[in-house]
């Protein structure tokens, strides 16, 4: 599903030129869960923006799910994202003026899909999270661990090839992470693909697979 | 489970999304409509005025032919050629026949007034002082004289020293009531004792004071009232296409030519005095159109200050949404999406606003007409209605122009700062 040869990225400051992703190769099959860890500097931001088509790279490739993902132009971007990505973040980023049932159908809303299939789509992912009595909610009316069921409902409504997380649970409490945490694996269980960027070990172990990076490279490649 | 609160169907997307981002800000949004209404209320309320002012001076000119040039007798205020001082100046013949081999020279007339100048127009048991104007027939094109009923005097009447009268409304209404104007035609009246017969009833934007006016043959007049070829006043127009220079040089022409005959001193202002009609009102007309471009400035300076208040507004607007731009385009959203939403809030903001200013100021401008009087200086004021509609276009054009650079800025939005911060 996704394939990366030789990625290499590099910020440059001024004069200054700092390498952030100095080589990546890395394969992730369909259906698999992977967890990417590391220290911060290590990367593995940069390499999520990579994955989830935010940020282009200077050498290298990166195939996704067939497709070469180089040098595309904003709109092409935009659209492949729209198309193949799911995102969920660490803050939710859910419009706050839109209820819950209008956050998860805007990603269709950039698709040319009726606003009536739009919001059937949305309350059937409304379902499967287990919120549909929240629809017309707006997001300060729902509690931390709803808005981000809410948003992993928004990352699933486009049915895309892959669900990037970043730090999913990172502004969660405990409790609530292990709810979101369920969540997620229920839907990789479902056979989505799943990239999720964590620091904490406890996720971490839940995924079969986990990546840590290092100074811009792949340090171990841990399967459970 | 609660229904979902779907938008109103009836309504496309993009309206209620463009709704959304107009209500959010509810005073902002206000604030800025209400500078561009400003903007706009300021331009169509000046452009009014500017009219009803011009309105107001045209109309002091509505009686008179505005290419003429009015020549008035005097006394003379210098010595010259042996003549002593304070010498009556009197015009004659000669000097209409003068004037009249000057090509540029249109209409001619001049003015015979029997002493007293007021004559008592009598007919039956009516019997009135009205005044009298013995005169050639182009007069009627110099007092822009509109006939009723009847004819105006013509050269016929000239040469063979008919007694005919032509007269104003006014006197027809006082010495013959309500009796239609076409069956007094024929009538002889009596002007200070003499019989003239009525052969026309005319009308004059002058209003009640032009129309107590009566006209006589300059000829038959000057007989029956001693006034042998005596002349008080001339009148005469320039040719249409005539240039202000133009009109001068001939009006220098005609005064060196009568001071000479009558022996005047050429700087003699007092034996000789000259109305240019032609550069009054070419003087005013000038001073209108520098009004009018000194308005629209004005005015499209105010429209603007309103179009770069929704610039900037939209422009703050957007920095403040960089975090739901740049989600939004990680979601899909693509820059060209985003710049029309943009670019589509601007025009909206101001052309309604706008709109809302040019009606609110149609309005005034007609509370104005209706409830100040007409006077010198303001009448009638309007706003022509190709002004509101290029005013349209204008706005319409103004607000993509105001929401460009905005757009362009949230086009630029990297979709990466979503991932940061909060939304």
């Amino acid at each position: 599903m996704i394939r990366l040869d030789q990625l290499r990225k590099a910020y440059r400051t001024g004069s200054q030129t700092i390498p952030v992703l100095k080589g990546i190769d890395l394969t992730i099959e369909q259906g698999e869960l992977v967890a990417i860890m590391g220290s911060s500097g290590s990367g593995k931001s940069t390499l999520l923006n990579v994955l989830g088509i935010l940020d282009g790279y200077d050498e290298g490739s990166y195939t996704l799910a067939g497709e070469l993902v180089k040098d595309l132009t904003e709109a092409r971007a935009a659209q492949l994202r729209n198309q193949a990505i799911g995102f969920v973040f660490q803050s939710f980023h859910l419009l706050p003026f839109k209820s819950a049932l209008e956050n998860v159908a805007l990603p269709l809303t950039y698709r040319s899909v009726s606003r009536r299939e739009r919001m059937e789509r949305a309350m059937e992912g409304l379902e499967r999270v287990g919120l549909s009595d929240r629809a017309d909610h707006l997001p300060n009316q729902l509690s931390g661990g709803q808005k981000q069921r809410v948003a992993i409902a928004r990352a699933l409504v486009t049915r895309p090839h892959v669900v990037l997380a970043d730090e999913p649970t990172g502004a969660l409490d405990s409790t609530t992470s292990k709810e979101v945490m369920d969540l997620l694996l229920e839907v990789h269980r479902n056979g989505n693909t799943m990239v999720i960027v964590t620091h904490e070990p406890d996720i971490a172990a839940r995924c079969q697979r986990t990546i840590h990076l290092k100074d811009g490279l792949i340090d171990a490649d841990v399967r459970a | 489970m609660s229904a979902p609160v779907a938008p109103p169907g009836f309504l496309p997307d993009w309206v209620v999304d463009l709704l959304d981002d107009v209500v959010r800000h509810p005073l902002r949004s206000a604030l800025t409509s209400i500078s561009v209404a400003w903007g706009t209320f300021m331009l169509v309320v000046l452009l009014g005025l500017g009219e009803g002012l011009q309105n107001a001076v045209r109309h002091q000119f509505r009686d008179d032919a505005t290419n003429s040039v009015w020549l008035y007798k005097g006394q003379t205020s210098i010595p010259y050629g042996g003549y002593p001082l304070g010498r009556r100046i009197v015009f004659d013949d000669d000097d209409i026949a003068a004037i009249d081999t000057i090509p540029e020279v249109d209409k001619l007339t001049g003015r015979f007034y029997a002493p007293g100048r007021d004559l008592v127009l009598a007919h039956a048991d009516r019997k009135a002082a009205f005044g009298v104007r013995a005169v050639h027939p182009d007069h009627r094109f110099l007092e822009n004289t509109q006939m009723v009923s009847g004819r105006y005097l013509d050269p016929l009447d000239l040469d063979e020293k008919r007694k005919v009268i032509v007269i104003g409304r006014e006197i027809a209404r006082f010495l013959f009531g309500d009796r239609p104007h076409d069956r007094i035609l024929g009538t002889w009246i009596e002007v200070a004792g003499n019989p003239f017969q009525i052969i026309g009833v005319f009308t004059d934007a002058g209003g009640e004071g032009e129309e107590s006016e009566a006209y006589l043959p300059i000829t038959t007049a000057r007989t029956v009232f001693n006034g042998g070829d005596r002349i008080d006043q001339i009148m005469f127009t320039v040719d249409e296409g005539a240039t202000l220079e133009e009109v001068e040089a001939l009006t220098t022409e005609v005064h060196a030519h009568i001071a000479k005959a009558h022996h005047i001193h050429p700087d003699d202002r007092k034996a000789l005095r000259v109305r240019n009609n032609v550069e009054r009102f070419q003087k005013l007309s000038s001073v209108f159109d520098r009004l009018a471009n000194f308005v629209w400035v004005v005015g499209i300076g105010t429209v603007l200050a309103g179009i770069v208040g929704v610039s900037n507004i939209m422009l703050v607007s957007v920095k403040e949404r960089t975090v739901e731009i740049g989600l939004r385009k990680a979601l899909g959203e693509t820059p060209r999406s985003l710049v029309i939403r943009v670019v589509r809030e601007a025009v909206l903001l101001t052309a309604v606003s706008g709109y809302a200013g040019v009606v609110a100021g149609v309005l005034a401008v007609e509370a104005i007409d209706t409830l100040v009087p007409a006077n010198e200086t303001l009448r009638n004021p309007t706003v022509e209605l190709d002004v509101a509609l290029f005013a349209t276009v204008l706005l319409t054009l103004a607000g993509a122009a105001a929401g460009f650079v905005p757009a362009w800025r949230a086009a630029s939005v990297k979709p990466i700062v979503a991932l940061r911060g909060d939304a």
